[in-house]
């Protein structure tokens, strides 16, 4: 599955994109996080606040208990501050 | 019918009379044009530009869905919307939104709520750069935000 990170979230992970093999038991967003938080520190640091966590699904915005089920690509980034 | 609303996301500046005409021009059923820009402002003088950050795709695709509940909400005869990101000075613009209509009402309301969504859903952040070169933090987002664009589902 492809990740993507921005803003705030983006610097603390380190990384603006990566691939990752998503282990069968990872069926929600909130699995996914759980997931990612295992990889290592700078994942870790950057879900630190998860409540500040907003999240994308193939480019819609859902919830953290919503299924991935075949979604190519999940997005993390901090509320949106555009306008 | 429902028209189609135009959503741009671009780094350059947009012209906000020639955003305007095209809404207007060569017809006679658009009684009401109302334009929203949102420029990047420094209170303080220290800031030497904001730095908008977006998710490519998500944001037009974001912008095009809150255009569209707009122009099926009220009786639009058309609408714009173009959103900047880049680093952008202060006094630069960021953000426009045009909305025609026979009639103020919906151009004023569609405006006012086009700007209210797009806060709180579109994916752009903003990130601050200071005049003595430091970069600066990003832009929280404020609660009010939420409770403006909260307004429209009642």
């Amino acid at each position: 599955m492809n990740i993507r990170y921005f803003a705030w979230v983006r610097e603390r992970v380190g990384l603006e994109e990566e691939t990752i093999e998503v282990p069968a038991s990872v069926k929600t967003v909130a699995d996914l996080i759980g997931h990612l938080k295992s990889l290592d520190e700078n994942h870790a640091a950057a879900f630190e606040e998860e409540d500040a966590i907003r999240v994308a699904l193939d480019q819609l915005h859902v919830e953290v208990d919503a299924e991935l089920g075949n979604a190519r690509e999940a997005a993390f980034f901090p509320p949106m501050t555009g306008g | 019918m429902k028209v189609t609303p135009v959503v741009r996301v671009q780094s350059e500046d947009f012209d906000v009379q020639l955003e305007s005409r095209a809404l207007a021009e060569g017809r006679k059923d658009v009684g009401a044009l109302v334009t929203f820009t949102g420029l990047c402002r420094d209170e303080a003088g220290t800031l030497s530009a904001l730095e908008l950050e977006h998710y490519p795709g998500m944001a037009e695709a974001e912008l095009t869905r809150i255009a569209e509940q707009a122009v099926q909400r009220w009786p639009l005869t058309g609408l714009t919307v173009v959103h900047r990101f880049g680093k952008i000075p202060p006094g630069e613009n960021i953000v426009l939104v045009v909305s025609a209509s026979a009639h103020r009402r919906a151009a004023f309301e569609a405006a006012d709520f086009l700007m209210d969504y797009l806060k709180t859903r579109a994916p752009f952040w903003k990130k601050e750069h200071l005049v003595d070169g430091d970069s600066g933090s990003w832009v929280e987002a404020k609660s009010g935000d939420e409770d403006d664009a909260a307004r429209w589902s009642s």
